[in-house]
């Protein structure tokens, strides 16, 4: 039993078999457009998608607690553009200030977000719909019919040129992406809260009855969720330069199929943070992948959806095949 | 149990407080409460938009040669939309009339439909529309003019059969010739050339992008030009961003994107500029998005590009609507009218078989005015 072959440690765990589809989605684009991994390709790959891979920690979290959040995108709308309107108008100038407002005000979003789903018990789905308009219509009442386009973002922008974060050699929105992806992976893996999280999302009864607060790991939960929206929504702004009240609408679809595509369970109690990486690594790697390689551009979408339920599949299949495995040795 | 009517009591009381915040910050800039973005409004918006109507229908049939002009945009929250509405309410003042001005939650057809209806039960004497559907509004606006309404739309048109006439920002085949000389010029006169454009399915993209084909084809002076690809951002920066890379990658020869979007010219603006790309770009953007990037050295990206006037758009279309209402003009082809102070117009029969009104030739933006007009919109 100590004894894992190597084909038995790959074919058993779902992180692995992920591992080798991104390989072979890499190695299969690589051979149309061999420029496809080069270095500078990759890192632009890694910034153009920073916030979708960020947001996927937050929606790991709050699938994990068998929760659901759809309005990531609008809260990320309304902190990006509230920083952009106050760069625009010389309300502040300090690049960190602009990050600590949007994280500060997505913490607060995700807040209000988690009392009403943990405090109030309304269904997650049902009420972050609810915020999604909301915040998205707060966004546009921010905004005035006004974008915080290149000209009136000033210095902030350059920070997601510059790579003082990375020590010169890797660009600081991708610096922010792995610390947030350090972070997680120890809080989840090794924390009394990581593992409280399990527990509600896995049998929240048993939890409740062990001693865990449920109503506010439900909370932080979301107020982590809406953290990391704001912080994207920064991001964002930075990244291409101008703040938009539509922002990144319908991209909370992406967040929740890069955890779904890296094997997290919309149940509860059942994913990873390398798994959420995986997935959205996935999902990067096809966008930026489909328009290079020449596919006609009203086919994208149907390609991206082939591939992503072709990836889900191959990833339950993997799931029972472990849990096969596991019963197996059971019944010795 | 006692827990769920307190959360609905909770979410009825941010709603309405929320929408209690919509009501003043609009109730500045027009007569009428404007509908706001949140789809979650909708129903609540309804009768309020209709209670206003009553109130205001009053005064309106009093004063003398007033009337009241709606104008109906694609969305809320987009800058070039706002300054059409601005030109629309000024010139409407100027003649003396009431300016309905209202922003659809939704760049969708039915958040227009919507907002038409109740435009109808306040009884306005007429609706310029911007529309987000050419066919979709057909129905509603066929309503509007049994009601006595008249019809015309403006910036993004709809069918022959809901409008009167169709206020044109710039003809198709103007766009088109503007921006293959714009491609000729930054070219050199050879060479190759992308399109980035929105989604596949705007109607006024690929207008333009047909017409540029077309006028390419037609001379022999752009031979020389080789179009390799039209891509398509989707008005989404992170998508338009990944494409522009592409097109860099598939063709290293290249030489101009033009991009005849406003989202999408500043994305591949940002991309072109950041990696410090030969590649140079033109297209239609907004000044005060594209400032930071147009300029005539290797630094900027953009050398000059396009737009029209939105405000003088916006002044057309509430000067046509007038002269409907008031009878100077029925829609049909060869009549002229004098749009207040911008001088004589005449209408045209326009490609999609119905007329039109064209503004004029897009306007250039250039390193030399672009600080005077990126403080504009």
């Amino acid at each position: 039993m100590e004894k894992k072959s190597l084909w038995k440690k790959i074919t058993g765990s779902r992180e692995a078999s992920l591992v080798i589809v991104l390989i072979v989605l890499c190695a299969l684009i690589s051979v149309k457009s061999p420029a496809f991994l080069s270095m500078q390709n990759i890192l632009e790959i890694l910034k153009n998608n920073a916030v979708i891979m960020i947001m996927s920690l937050g929606m790991l979290c709050v699938l994990l607690v068998g929760g659901i959040d759809i309005s990531i995108t609008s809260t990320l709308a309304l902190a990006g553009m509230s920083i952009g309107m106050m760069y625009k108008y010389s309300v502040i100038e300090s690049t960190l200030l602009g990050f600590v407002i949007a994280a500060a005000m997505g913490a607060v979003c995700g807040l209000v977000i988690g009392l009403v789903i943990s405090w109030g018990r309304v269904l997650p789905i049902i009420a972050t719909m609810g915020f999604m308009y909301i915040y998205r219509g707060l966004a546009y009442l921010v905004a005035q019919d006004q974008w915080a386009g290149a000209d009136a973002l000033g210095t902030f922008k350059d920070f997601a040129l510059s790579n003082s974060l990375g020590l010169g050699l890797i660009n600081n929105v991708i610096v922010i992406t792995i610390l947030c992806y350090v972070i997680f992976y120890i809080v989840l893996k090794w924390t009394k809260f990581g593992r409280n999280i399990y527990a509600v999302g896995s049998n929240e009864e048993a939890a409740r009855i062990s001693g865990i607060n449920v109503t506010a790991v439900k909370t932080a939960v979301y107020t982590i969720m809406g953290l990391l929206a704001g912080i994207s929504g920064a991001l964002a702004t930075s990244v291409y330069a101008s703040a938009q009240p539509n922002m990144q609408t319908s991209k909370e679809m992406d967040v929740i199929a890069a955890c779904v595509i890296g094997g997290v369970s919309m149940n509860g109690g059942r994913g990873s943070v390398l798994g959420a990486l995986l997935g959205a690594l996935v999902l990067s790697v096809i966008a930026k992948a489909l328009p290079l390689v020449g596919i006609d551009a009203i086919a994208q979408n149907t390609v991206k959806g082939v591939i992503i339920v072709a990836v889900i599949i191959l990833n339950v299949l993997t799931q029972r095949m472990m849990d096969k495995t596991n019963l197996e040795k059971r019944e010795m | 149990m006692k827990k769920k009517i307190l959360c609905t009591i909770l979410s009825a009381v941010m709603a309405a407080s929320l929408l209690a915040g919509c009501g003043n910050s609009k109730e500045e800039q027009t007569t009428a409460s404007a509908v706001e973005e949140t789809a979650a409004e909708d129903q609540e918006e309804a009768p309020e938009a209709d209670a206003a109507g009553g109130e205001e229908a009053e005064p309106e049939t009093d004063a003398a040669g007033g009337g009241t002009y709606a104008l109906v945009t694609k969305s809320a929250g987009n800058p070039f939309n706002e300054k059409e509405a601005e030109g629309f309410q000024k010139a409407v003042e100027a003649i003396g009339g009431t300016a309905i001005i209202q922003h659809p939650e939704s760049a969708t057809a039915d958040a227009q439909i919507t907002v038409i209806q109740s435009l109808i039960s306040q009884n306005v004497d007429s609706i310029c529309i911007a529309a987000n559907d050419e066919n979709a509004l057909q129905a509603a606006l066929e309503e509007a003019a049994a009601a006595g309404i008249k019809v015309c739309s403006v910036d993004s048109t709809v069918n022959v059969a809901s409008r009167l006439v169709h206020v044109n920002q710039a003809g198709v085949t103007e766009i088109g010739q503007c921006l293959v000389d714009a491609v000729y010029d930054i070219t050199g006169g050879e060479g190759q050339w992308a399109v980035l454009s929105a989604t596949s399915q705007a109607a006024n993209q690929n207008a333009w992008i047909e017409s540029m084909k077309e006028i390419i084809e037609s001379d022999s002076k752009y031979a020389g030009l080789e179009l390799v690809e039209v891509a398509y951002g989707d008005d989404e920066p992170q998508k338009s961003t990944d494409v522009t890379q592409a097109l860099l990658q598939n063709y290293p020869d290249l030489k101009v994107i033009c991009a005849p979007t406003t989202v999408g010219i500043a994305a591949a603006a940002k991309v072109l500029q950041d990696q410090n790309s030969s590649v140079k770009l033109t297209g239609l953007g907004l000044p005060s998005e594209m400032a930071e990037y147009i300029g005539d050295d290797d630094a900027h990206s953009c050398p000059y590009m396009f737009l029209w006037n939105p405000i003088d758009l916006g002044r057309l279309g509430a000067y046509t609507s007038a002269a409907l209402v008031n009878g100077d003009i029925t829609g049909a082809a060869g009549e002229k009218f004098t749009a207040g102070d911008m001088g004589e117009y005449e209408i045209v029969t326009a490609g999609d078989g119905g007329t039109e009104i064209i503004l004029g030739a897009p306007f250039a933006f250039t390193p030399e005015n672009i600080e005077e007009w990126k403080v504009v919109y």
